[in-house]
C-alpha cells in the first residue's frame, strides 16, 4: 500500500500542507473562501510538527493494526477496502473521542463535521485521489506518497 | 595566422564569399596504368548536364606528361601581362623551368573571359632545397604555390602535381574539356566536374578539379564545418585563398595522407568520423585508433553534405558525408573503377558493368593502381 | 549609528484581498520582512530588510504578496545614479568595503546578444535532430598534432601515438567551481548528482571534496586555489581531473574569505582547517609569483597523479588574457578555463567585481586565436566561463572556439536562486548559498539533482537543434566555426577581435 512519508530532513516548515489539506477538505475548495469562511469548521489531516530547524508533517500512518479502529465504539472508524486507508464515517461518529485518545501518533483530531457537529477528523489520504494534496503541494517533496 | 582574401584577384568573373556548390562529379581508372583519351569522361560529365549551370567545369588527368613525368607541371591562369610577368619572376627565383608554353585550347564560342592560360615544366632549384634543408620538396612546392594564389596580383597556380593536370574553367565542363581539347591528351585516370554554384557567380579560379602538388579534388556539396577547417588548416600552415570548400577537402588530405603519413583508411576516419555510438562498440584496439583520430582530429571533420573523388598518381578515392547527403555511385568493368553522381553516366560510357554500388557514408571507395608508376609505358587504349 | 540615509531598496505589498494569514511568508523569509502580530492576528510586512529574492512570493498559496523597486526617487542625474549615491551614503555610514555577490549587474555589453547563427537553406540539407544522430560528446585535455599509427604483424592498424588524459563530456556544459562551503551541503551534492547523471563535470571549488562525495569523483573536478583548502594526494588523485584557480571574473586579483561562522565541523574537516576559522585564500597562489612557478605546480601535480589526470589552469579574463592562456598552456595545461568579466562569486568587493576585466566573448575569441596562431590550439582545450544564460549563449561560445563552457549562475538559478545578490550575508532563502540549518534544509538533493539535470538535456536539446539547423551533426564542427556568426551592431574593430562578419556580409 502507498503511504505518505515525512522526510523531515527537507521539510521547509512552511505549513503549506495543512493549507492545502483544509482547502481539500473544505466545502468550497476554494483556497481563500475556504481559509476565510470554514477556517475552524475543517480540520486539516496534517499537521506540521516543529522544534528548532527540525520540522515535519505528520499525519495518520493508517497503521495495519490500528488502535483507533480497536477503540472504536460504532463502528465509524473503518479501513477502505480499496485504498487501506483508515477513515472515519462522520455520520456514524458519535464523538466520544476513544480515537483521539489512543492514536499513538496524535493524528486524529476533533472535527466538526457530522450530524452531530462533532466527529474525529483525519487524513483519509484524499479520498482515493492519484496523489494526496499535502504531498502534490509540497514545494520540497519533503512529503512523499509512496510504497515502502 | 589567416590569410585574407586578395580582392583584386579575379578572373573576368567575380567572386565574393566562399562558394559552395551542388554538383556533378565523375571519375575513372584503369588499375593497368592503361591510357585512355578524355573522350568518355567528357561524355561521363556531359551526361550529367543539368546538374550544373554553365559557371564552371574541369577535368583532372593523370599520366597525360610522360615525357616531362619527373617535372612540376604548373598551370596557371593570368589575368594579364604584369601578372604574367611578376609570376614569372617569382618562379624562376625558386625553379628551373624546362619547357614553358601557352596550354592549347580550342575557339570555342561558349568560353568566354578566357584569362592567359600557360603551362610550366620545372623543377626545384637546389640553392633553394639547400636553404630549406628542414622542409622537403613538396613542403616547398607547396609553400610556393600558396604564396602565388595568395600573394600575387592576378596569378593562380591552378595545377602543380608531376605527369598531371587540371583544366578547368567557367563554362559548362563538356564545353571546358572541348575547349582544353582533353580528348588528345591520354591519362590513366580522369576525374571530371561539373558545377552549380549556389553562394556566389563562378571565377575560373574557383572551378574543380582543385589541385595541389598531384592531389585533385572535385566535390559536390556544401562544407558547412569550412570555418573551422580553414582555421584548423591554418595551424598547420596551409592558407586557404580560394574561397572554396574544395580547397580545404584537398589541404586535409594533403596534411594527412603526405605529411602525417595516415593510410587513406585511417585519414577517412579522421574527415568523415564514424558515430561516437558506433565507436563505444569496436573492440577496444580500434576503439582507441578511432577515438584517438577523432579527438586529435577533431577540426578536420568535414561536415555537411558532400561527395568527393580525390584523385592523385597512385590511383583514386570516392568518399562521401557521414550520413551520406550527396549521391555517389560506383562500379567496376574489368580493369576499371568508375565513379559518379549517378548511375547513368556510369552506363554511359559502359553499358555493360561487373556490378555497381552506391558507396556508404563515410566509407571510401578506394582504387589504386595494380602496377608500379614506372611501369614500361603501355599502348594508350582507345576510347 | 542608525544606517538612517540608505532608504529600502524594495517595497513588499499585500493585496489583503487575498491574503488568509496563513503565515507561509513569516515562515520563509530569512530577514524578517514578514511578521505576524497575535494581538491583531495580521500579518504585515517591512520592506526595509527585504532583498528581492521572491522567496515569499513563490511560496504564498494565493499570490498575495507583491515586491517591486522602492519608489523613492532620487531628482534624475545621468552621473549620479540612484545605486551611486546609496553606496556612497553606505560607505558613509559603514566604512568599509561593499560587498557584493554573483556576477556584476552593470550594464557591460552582452556581446552574445550581438552575435547571430547561422542555418541551412537549399544548398545544405538541414539535419533533423529527432530523426539522425546529433554528437556533443567533447573530449577535454591535450591532443597530439598527428596521430601516428602502425601496422601489425597481423595487418591490423594500431595507434602509435600515445594520448595523454582526457575529460570526456556528454555535453559541452560543465557546473562552474562552487566551493561546499560558500554553497550548501545540499547544494554541492546536487551538482556532483547531476554531474554525474548527465555524464559532465562538476568543480569542487576550493573548498576541498566532503568524503560524501567522493562516490561522484569521477565526475569531479578538484580545484586547488591560492588557500591549498582541502588538498592532499587522495583528493587530487581521487578526481576526474585538477584545476589550479588562478583567478575569478568576478574578482580577479582577489582572494577568497568564508567567514569563521560558516566553518562548521563538516566544513572544517573538509577544508583541513580548524572549525570557526576564517578560510582566507591569498590573492596570488604565495608558490606562484611568475609563469615558470605555474609550470612546477602543474607538473607537481601531474607527478602526483603519476600523469592520470588533465590538469586545468583557471584564469580571469584581464585585458591580456591571451597572452596569459598562450603561457599557461606552454606551461603544460591541459584545459584553460577562462572566466570572463560577468562571472559570478559568492562574495567579491563590488568596485572589483563591477570594474575589474573583460568580458567573456572578447576574451576568448582572443584565446582561441592566439593559440591557433601559435600553432598550440591542439594543445590545451578552453573552457569559457562567465555567465551563459542559455543554449544560444554556448553554442555561440563553442563558435567563437571553446570547448566547453563552465555554468555557475545558470546551474544556481535552476536550483531556485533568484539572484538577489546576498550570497555573502549567509542568509540565502533558497538554501543554496548559505549554512543556517533552517535554510539549508530547504534545497533537497533529489529536486535539485533533478532540476539541474533537466537544465542540461534541455540546453543539449536546443544545442541539437541549432547543431542540425547548421547542418553539421557533431559539436566539433561547430567549435571555432565562426563562418556560423554574424554580428549586429558592433564596432568593426570588436568584429576583428571576435574574428566574425557582420550580418549580411
Amino acid at each position: 500500500m502507498k503511504r505518505i512519508y515525512a522526510r523531515e530532513e527537507f521539510c521547509l516548515g512552511c505549513r503549506l500542507c495543512e493549507i492545502h489539506c483544509l482547502v481539500r477538505h473544505s466545502k468550497s475548495k476554494k483556497l481563500i473562501k475556504a481559509f476565510r469562511k470554514e477556517r475552524g469548521e475543517v480540520v486539516p489531516g496534517v499537521m506540521v510538527e516543529s522544534a528548532g530547524h527540525v520540522t515535519f508533517a505528520m499525519q495518520c500512518r493508517h497503521c495495519d493494526t490500528a488502535p483507533c479502529l480497536e477503540a472504536c465504539i460504532t463502528g465509524a472508524m473503518h479501513r477502505d477496502k480499496k485504498t487501506g486507508a483508515v477513515i472515519c464515517d462522520a455520520d456514524k461518529c458519535v464523538g466520544c473521542w476513544m480515537c483521539v485518545m489512543v492514536c499513538p501518533a496524535g493524528a486524529v483530531r476533533r472535527g466538526k463535521d457530522g450530524k452531530e457537529g462533532k466527529a474525529a477528523s483525519k487524513c483519509d489520504l484524499c479520498a482515493g485521489d492519484k496523489t494526496p494534496v499535502c504531498v502534490l503541494n509540497c514545494p520540497n517533496e519533503a512529503i512523499v506518497y509512496e510504497e515502502r | 595566422m589567416d590569410v585574407q582574401p586578395n580582392p583584386t584577384k579575379e578572373f573576368a568573373l567575380s567572386r565574393g564569399e566562399r562558394d559552395s556548390a551542388a554538383c556533378a562529379i565523375a571519375g575513372v581508372i584503369n588499375e593497368q596504368g592503361r591510357r585512355f583519351n578524355g573522350e568518355r569522361i567528357i561524355r561521363m560529365i556531359a551526361n550529367m548536364h543539368d546538374r550544373s549551370n554553365g559557371l564552371g567545369g574541369g577535368f583532372a588527368a593523370y599520366g597525360i606528361y610522360p615525357e616531362h613525368k619527373d617535372l612540376y607541371a604548373f598551370h596557371v591562369m593570368l589575368d594579364s601581362a604584369a601578372a604574367r610577368e611578376n609570376f614569372e619572376e617569382f618562379l624562376r627565383r625558386y625553379y628551373e623551368i624546362e619547357t614553358e608554353e601557352v596550354i592549347p585550347t580550342a575557339p570555342l564560342r561558349e568560353i568566354r573571359n578566357r584569362p592567359i592560360l600557360r603551362r610550366y615544366f620545372v623543377s626545384l632549384r637546389d640553392r633553394v632545397l639547400g636553404e630549406h634543408y628542414d622542409l622537403t620538396e613538396q613542403d616547398l612546392v607547396v609553400r610556393h604555390v600558396m604564396q602565388v594564389n595568395g600573394q600575387i596580383k592576378g596569378a593562380v597556380v591552378f595545377s602543380s602535381g608531376k605527369n598531371m593536370g587540371i583544366f578547368k574553367g567557367v563554362g559548362y565542363p563538356e564545353d571546358i574539356g572541348r575547349f582544353f581539347r582533353i580528348e588528345e591528351y591520354d591519362g590513366y585516370l580522369w576525374t571530371a566536374h561539373g558545377r552549380f554554384p549556389t553562394n556566389t557567380t563562378g571565377w575560373w579560379g574557383g572551378a574543380h578539379p582543385f589541385g595541389l602538388l598531384d592531389w585533385a579534388v572535385v566535390h559536390n556539396g556544401e562544407i558547412s564545418s569550412y570555418g573551422i577547417n580553414r582555421r584548423y588548416l591554418a595551424n598547420f600552415g596551409y592558407h586557404c585563398n580560394m574561397h572554396t570548400d574544395t580547397e580545404v577537402i584537398t589541404y586535409l588530405f594533403d596534411m594527412l595522407l603526405r605529411k602525417h603519413r595516415l593510410g587513406i583508411e585511417e585519414a577517412c576516419v579522421a574527415l568523415a568520423p564514424p558515430f561516437w555510438d558506433d565507436v563505444e562498440r569496436m573492440e577496444p584496439e580500434r576503439r582507441e585508433l578511432v577515438r584517438g583520430l577523432r579527438i586529435t582530429y577533431a577540426g578536420a571533420l568535414l561536415n555537411g553534405p558532400f561527395s568527393v573523388v580525390l584523385a592523385h598518381s597512385r590511383g583514386m578515392i570516392g568518399f562521401n558525408d557521414r550520413i551520406k547527403l550527396r549521391p555517389m555511385y560506383a562500379a567496376r568493368r574489368g580493369d576499371e573503377l568508375f565513379i559518379a553522381s549517378e548511375e547513368a553516366a556510369i552506363r554511359e560510357v559502359s553499358p555493360e558493368l561487373d556490378g555497381v554500388w552506391q558507396a556508404e557514408g563515410g566509407k571510401p571507395v578506394v582504387c589504386e593502381l595494380k602496377v608500379p608508376l614506372d611501369a614500361p609505358e603501355k599502348e594508350p587504349a582507345r576510347a | 549609528m542608525r544606517r538612517w540615509l540608505v532608504q529600502p531598496e524594495f517595497k513588499v505589498e499585500r493585496d489583503l484581498e487575498r491574503c488568509i494569514q496563513c503565515q507561509v511568508c513569516v515562515r520563509q523569509c530569512a530577514n524578517d520582512v514578514h511578521s505576524y502580530d497575535e494581538e491583531d492576528e495580521q500579518v504585515s510586512s517591512d520592506g526595509a530588510c527585504c532583498v528581492g529574492c521572491h522567496r515569499c512570493a513563490t511560496l504564498c498559496p494565493t499570490g498575495a504578496i507583491s515586491i517591486s523597486r522602492s519608489q523613492l526617487e532620487f531628482k534624475p542625474n545621468a552621473n549620479w545614479t540612484p545605486e551611486s549615491i546609496r553606496n556612497v551614503y553606505k560607505q558613509a555610514e559603514g566604512g568599509g568595503v561593499l560587498l557584493s555577490a554573483m556576477g556584476t549587474d552593470r550594464p557591460w555589453r552582452v556581446y552574445w546578444d550581438h552575435l547571430l547563427l547561422n542555418a541551412s537553406q537549399v544548398t545544405n540539407p538541414s539535419i533533423d535532430p529527432l530523426r539522425e544522430p546529433m554528437e556533443l560528446v567533447t573530449y577535454l585535455g591535450r591532443k597530439p598534432d598527428q596521430i601516428r599509427v602502425e601496422r601489425g604483424p597481423d595487418g591490423k592498424v594500431r595507434l602509435a601515438t600515445e594520448i595523454t588524459p582526457q575529460l570526456k563530456l556528454q555535453t559541452p556544459i560543465m557546473f562552474s567551481a562552487m566551493s561546499y562551503g560558500s554553497i550548501s551541503y545540499n547544494a554541492s551534492q546536487a551538482l556532483a548528482r547531476a554531474a554525474k547523471a548527465a555524464g559532465t563535470f562538476a568543480n569542487t571549488g576550493e573548498g576541498g571534496l566532503h568524503p560524501d562525495f567522493r562516490q561522484y569523483a569521477s565526475n569531479m573536478i578538484v580545484q586547488v586555489a591560492s588557500g591549498r583548502f582541502g588538498v592532499d594526494p587522495d583528493y587530487l588523485n581521487v578526481a576526474a581531473a585538477v584545476e589550479i584557480k588562478i583567478g575569478q571574473g568576478a574578482k580577479p586579483g582577489i582572494g577568497g574569505h568564508l567567514p569563521g561562522e560558516k566553518v562548521d565541523a563538516a566544513i572544517s574537516r573538509t577544508r583541513m582547517i580548524p572549525q570557526g576559522s576564517d578560510a582566507i585564500s591569498p590573492a596570488p597562489h604565495h608558490d606562484i609569483y611568475s609563469i615558470e612557478d605555474l609550470r612546477q605546480l602543474i607538473y607537481a601535480i601531474k607527478e602526483t597523479t603519476q600523469h592520470r589526470k588533465p590538469v586545468s589552469v583557471k584564469i580571469a579574463a584581464v585585458h591580456n588574457v591571451s597572452a596569459i592562456a598562450s603561457g599557461a598552456v606552454r606551461a603544460g595545461a591541459d584545459i584553460v578555463a577562462i572566466d570572463g568579466l560577468r562571472g559570478g562569486t559568492g562574495a567579491a568587493p563590488t568596485t572589483i567585481r563591477d570594474n575589474v576585466g573583460i568580458p567573456i566573448e572578447l576574451a576568448l575569441a582572443a584565446v582561441d586565436s592566439r593559440l591557433r596562431e601559435e600553432g598550440i590550439r591542439n594543445q590545451a582545450s578552453i573552457v569559457a566561463a562567465g555567465s551563459f544564460r542559455s543554449a544560444a549563449d554556448v553554442a555561440k561560445a563553442i563558435a567563437l572556439g571553446a570547448d566547453a563552457v563552465y555554468i555557475g549562475t545558470s546551474a544556481c538559478v535552476a536550483m531556485g536562486c533568484h539572484l538577489c545578490q546576498r550570497c555573502y550575508t549567509g542568509k540565502c532563502n533558497w538554501g543554496i548559498a548559505t549554512q543556517d540549518p533552517f535554510l539549508t534544509k530547504r534545497l533537497n538533493p533529489d529536486v535539485a539533482t533533478r532540476r539541474l539535470t533537466n537544465l542540461l538535456r534541455g540546453w543539449s536539446l536546443e544545442i541539437k537543434e541549432m547543431l542540425g539547423m547548421m547542418g553539421v551533426n557533431a559539436i566539433e564542427s561547430l567549435r571555432g566555426n565562426r563562418e556560423h556568426l554574424r554580428a549586429v551592431g558592433l564596432s568593426d574593430r570588436e568584429m576583428v577581435i571576435l574574428g566574425v562578419k557582420p550580418a549580411g556580409e
